[in-house]
Parts: C-alpha cells; structure tokens; sequence
C-alpha cells in the first residue's frame, strides 16, 4: 500500500514499537493518527513524530487521541475523532497492547479479572476498534489492517498465559477477518524481540544487547506496508523477513 | 405512523417496494434486499459518520442549554467551528417543540460545555436567534502541548457530546447506536438512518450478485430543533462531496443500462446536487453546500430509485419523493405500510421507491443556480458572523 497522503491510525502509539512505526509512517507522509492512554506521554511522542513528518518534507502528519482502546465507550470516540482529523482512514495498527499483572503470574494464579482486563486490551478492544474503521475499508476495496502479534502467540512460556492466549485469539481475529472480508488486508506480525518497556517489564533481567531496536523494526513493518498485498491475506508474518526501509531524509 | 423506539437488528427490519411503473407493492424482509437489485445495477451510500452533536452547555449567566450542531462551517484550518442551535434546559424527554426557550446569547459571549471545552459565540442568525456559529476551544489548552489544541478539542467534543436523541426512543443512543456499518468521517448531526438496513453481510451479497457498492459523503441535519423559524427552513444547506470513484461509477451504471439507487435522501440530494453544479451537463465529481429541495418541481436527474425511512406525508421527507413519483402512489403506499406494520422514524423500517416513467431527464442538467442561490441567501442571512470575538 502507498503509505503518502493515506490516512493512518496507530495504538499504543506513545512509546515502544507503536511510537516508532508512528513516526516511521509519518516521515513518509502519512496522516497519521497516535493513540494512547497517558496524555503526557502521547504528548511527547506527538511532539517527535511531528518533528519527523516536518524533516522529511512528505507532507505527512501527526495527531494524538488520547484514549484508552479497552474501553468501550472510547472506540467510536476514536474513530470520529480520528475521521475529523485525517479524513478516510486506510491503514490501522494494532500496537497497543498488555501484559497483565507484573510480574508475570502464572496462568492458573491469575485472577479472572485480570485475565479479562488483557483479553480487553489485546483481543477485544481491537476487535471493537476493527469493527469501527474496518467497514469504510470494505465499502472501498482497500485497506489495510495490522496486529501486532508475539512469538507468546504461538509457543507457550510459564507467566506468559494471559498474553499468549490474548495474542493467539488476535491472530486468528486477523485470520477470520481475512477470510471474510478479502480484499481488505489483515495481518498478525510478529515483531520479535525488541528493547522495550514491556520487554523489560516481562524480562527485567535480559541482556538488552541481544535486543532489536524499536526504530529497526518499524523500518521493517514500513516494507511490510509496501508490500502487503504479495502477503497471502489473513497470513501471520514475522517483521524480521522484510528488509529495512532506508530511512527518508 | 408508529414509531419504533428502539435500535432493531437487520433481522427485524422490513422494506417495502414501491415500483410505480408496474403498480407492483411488497413487503420484503430487509435481508432480502440484495434479491431486490440485479446486475450491474448502482447503490449509493452516505458514508458519513454521525457526530456526537448534542452538547450540554451554561451561558454567562449559568443558565442551562443544549446545543445541537447543525454542521461544520468551512473552511476550518487549525479552527473548529460550527454552526449549532440552542435548545433549553432539560433533555430529549421532552418533545423539542415543548422544550423551554433558551436564554438568550449575543455574539461575543462564551458558552461552557463539558470537558474543558468552551464555545465563542462568533455570529447569530438574523431569521433566529437560536441558531449560532460557534468556535469550539478548550477553556484551559494544556500549556505543555498548545500544538495539539485541535486534537484535543476534537477528542473533548468526542467525550462531552451525546448523539442527538429522539423523545420516542427511550434509552439514550450510545455512539455506536448511530453509526452505519462504512461510518467514515464525521459530517452528520443525525445518522443517515436508511444505511441501517445493510450489514457487511449485505454488501457481500450485493456484490456477488454483480451489483457496484460506492459512497459518497453528506453531511446529514438536524431533523428538529423546536423553534418554528429554524424548523421552517429545514435542512439547512448541507456540506455534500460526491468523489471521483463515484461520479465514474454512476456514468459506468447509466452507460450500461443499470439503475442507480441511493440509500437515504441524503444521497439523493448530494448526486443530484453534483448533477446541477455540472457546467456542461455532465456528471462528475463535486463537492460543496447544497440547499437542494427535490419535489415535484425539482425532478431527479441521476438517482432511478431510492432506499429510505417511512416518513409521514407533510414532511421535507415525503416531499422529495415526489421527484420519485406522484402523491397518489405514495399515498396508498403509506397506507399500505401502516396496514403491514412497518414502523416509522429513525429506527424504523424503509420503503425502496423507484422512480415512475416520467423520471431522469436525459438532456443537459438543470442550471447550477437551483443548487447555490439558496446556499447564499442562507450565508448572507447571518449577521455579523465574520467579526471575531476574543
């Protein structure tokens, strides 16, 4: 999908992989809208992604919705929102997402309320959100919608329970969409290890060395962007198979 | 008519089919609706999404108002502005004609919303003091963010704003209770309602039975405001783009021989707005303020049939389906969907009506004036409404 003069709206969008594919898509001119919960924080990364889409000359652009996407009645809010400011919105990224309690419990001592707090944030909130900005993209044939998965998806770790099975429904959220809604474009990617703060969260003892970095990744979901329609629809991907897209000057 | 009083699953809806040309009437469930179309045939939709456009406010003076946007006033820049009508204090409850008067407000004045959010009255209507022009800011904007102000105030409306209620329908409409499946960007104060009968599932259908799906974006009015002399002028002129993807698809549809069919009058008036603002009589893309009235004067140009609430005769509503075909087709219509059920309103079901024989004209369009004139009768009616109030 061309990523120039498109509408874009990012979760998570403060920090982390989500901030980082905020500001790539917005230094290649992408009207992008941040979403996240902690205004002082969005706030910042605002401030950076603007300063990118200034850099680069694109004409691209950045907004902040602060909003929290586990909630329901914040999804429509988004959406309107997010229509008012960058118009037709034609690719979304689900980056926002939780881990539950720290540190990790295990699955059988999670509380059931904190299991359905993760499956809101990462299963049913995107869901919600999905269903707001996935029919525009039906009506028009085109768009493109990105999960941000994890390798919790698909092999399960002692403490990871919660988020794993959160992160295995969403590909298969993905996957079901894809199969109904064709050829609007649904996809899980797995990002693989980076250096963040939910890395450090769930693993305060990792050698960060080993880590890729957030800016890195986000190079390689912009080639993803680019190429997505050579991606069978529905397909779990990992962002490490796509090269870097150089950086815009 | 009875009205239906709550929100209602496509499963429950029904539409009746009014073919004025075979004489032909059916009631139809509503998910029959792609059976009703065929091949190469046109649908229409308004993909605006609908705003939370009903705000609690207090004057100066800590009065209590509601304030009913009316719709965006262009051009918008780094501002957000519209224009708005003053109800008084209390709430959808009661019908908008009994509603108390609201207290006066004069340009220059500052109402305070919900949310942070401030409105500066910027203009007042000559033909009513009620209906306004407003600029939304937030009372306090967050010093450590002044660049995102226009973010934020779009996010604090989003918050304080409730969807325009209706005193037939007893639990409050949540947002979502007013948004069609392709809502996109937010232009309407009320849901283009007629987009309730179809689901993805419809469109799917649709599609496969070689029928061509496309939007176009209306901005949707108010339905009532209580006051007589606003009410007596609805709609007000209303912000309509008809794109490049769908004037080609209706010229590809009439090229063909297929029939083009809008879901909701504000469809109908957004492609036949585009039809009239044509220099040379031919249809493309176009976008403006619109104060076309269909009617039986003013005849449908591009749209053969039209999906769309049953409204009871003496309504705006009605009127334009006269551009479709004559009062007494529609008449014993009316009659026959009270005598099957079909609810009324909003929420209720629909009528598909096809034009008669004496329809779509085929020589050049009708002059552009029809769509401007009243357009700058409206704007030239506000006093003062350029001059800025700190």
């Amino acid at each position: 999908m061309d990523i120039r003069n498109t509408g874009v709206l990012v979760t998570g969008a403060s920090r982390g992989l989500g901030l980082e594919l905020a500001r790539a898509l917005a230094r290649h001119g992408a009207r992008v809208v941040m979403v996240a919960r902690g205004t002082r924080e969005l706030d910042a990364a605002v401030r950076v992604a603007r300063d990118d889409a200034a850099t680069s000359g694109l004409g691209g652009e950045a907004h902040a919705l602060a909003f929290d996407v586990g909630e329901k009645e914040a999804v429509h809010r988004i959406a309107g929102a997010a229509g008012a400011l960058v118009g037709d919105i034609d690719i979304v990224v689900h980056a926002a997402s939780t881990l539950g309690p720290l540190p990790m419990p295990l699955l059988h001592d999670t509380d059931c309320e904190d299991f359905e707090r993760v499956l809101g944030v990462n299963l049913i909130g995107p869901f919600r959100l999905t269903k707001a900005l996935a029919g525009p993209m039906v009506l028009r044939q085109r768009g493109l919608v990105l999960f941000v998965s994890s390798d919790a998806a698909v092999s399960a770790y002692a403490g990871w329970g919660s988020y794993g099975i959160s992160k295995a429904a969403q590909d298969h959220l993905a996957r079901s969409l894809a199969a109904e809604l064709d050829p609007v474009r649904f996809l899980s990617v797995d990002p693989g290890e980076m250096d963040t703060k939910m890395h450090a969260d769930a693993m305060p003892d990792a050698d960060r060395t080993t880590l890729a970095r957030p800016a890195d990744v986000a190079a390689r979901f912009i080639t993803l962007v680019r190429t997505a329609e050579s991606v069978p629809n529905g397909a779990r991907v990992e962002a490490s198979a796509f090269a870097k897209e150089e950086a815009v000057r | 008519m009875k009205p239906a009083t709550e929100p209602r699953s496509v499963r429950q809806m029904r539409i009746l089919v009014v073919d004025p040309a075979s004489g032909a009437r059916q009631t139809w469930p509503a998910s029959a609706l792609p059976e009703l179309l065929r091949s190469g045939d046109l649908v229409v939709v308004n993909d605006a999404a609908t705003l939370p456009a009903s705000l609690f406010a207090t004057t100066e003076s800590g009065a209590a108002i509601e304030l009913r946007l009316v719709g965006a006033i262009e051009p918008q820049g780094d501002r957000v502005r519209f224009r708005a009508a003053l109800l008084g204090s209390g709430d959808y409850r009661t019908r908008t004609e009994d509603r108390a008067a609201p207290e006066r407000v004069s340009v220059g004045d500052t109402l305070s919303l919900a949310e942070g959010l401030v409105a500066r009255v910027l203009g007042v209507s000559s033909f009513s003091e009620r209906l306004l022009d407003l600029e939304l800011a937030l009372a306090r904007a967050p010093a450590h963010a002044p660049a995102h102000a226009h973010d934020d105030i779009w996010a604090a409306l989003y918050r304080a704003g409730r969807p325009v209620q209706y005193a037939h329908v007893p639990r409050p409409l949540a947002l979502w209770d007013v948004q069609n499946v392709w809502a996109a960007r937010p232009w309407a104060v009320e849901m283009p309602s007629a987009g309730r009968l179809l689901r993805i599932d419809t469109l799917v259908a649709l599609r496969r039975r070689g029928v061509e799906i496309v939007s176009i974006t209306h901005a949707a009015g108010l339905s009532a405001t209580g006051d007589p002399a606003i009410d007596a002028r609805l709609p007000l002129p209303e912000r309509f783009e008809v794109g490049e993807a769908a004037a080609r698809a209706v010229l590809r549809t009439r090229a063909r021989g297929g029939r083009v069919i809008a879901v909701g009058t504000s469809v109908v008036r957004a492609l036949e707005s585009a039809a009239r603002v044509s220099e040379d009589g031919v249809f493309r893309a176009a976008s403006g303020t619109t104060a076309l009235l269909l009617g039986p004067d003013e005849r449908r140009l591009m749209v053969d049939g039209v999906i769309t609430g049953v409204h009871e005769s003496e309504t705006t509503h009605f009127t334009l389906l006269r551009a479709f075909t004559d009062r007494a087709t529609l008449d014993s219509a009316l009659a026959a969907a009270e005598r099957d059920g079909l609810l009324g309103h909003e929420l209720g079901d629909a009528w598909l009506v096809w034009g008669d024989s004496r329809g779509v004209a085929t020589a050049a369009v009708a002059p552009r004036e029809r769509v401007d004139v009243p357009v700058q009768c409206a704007s030239s009616a506000f006093a003062s409404s350029a001059t800025f109030a700190a």
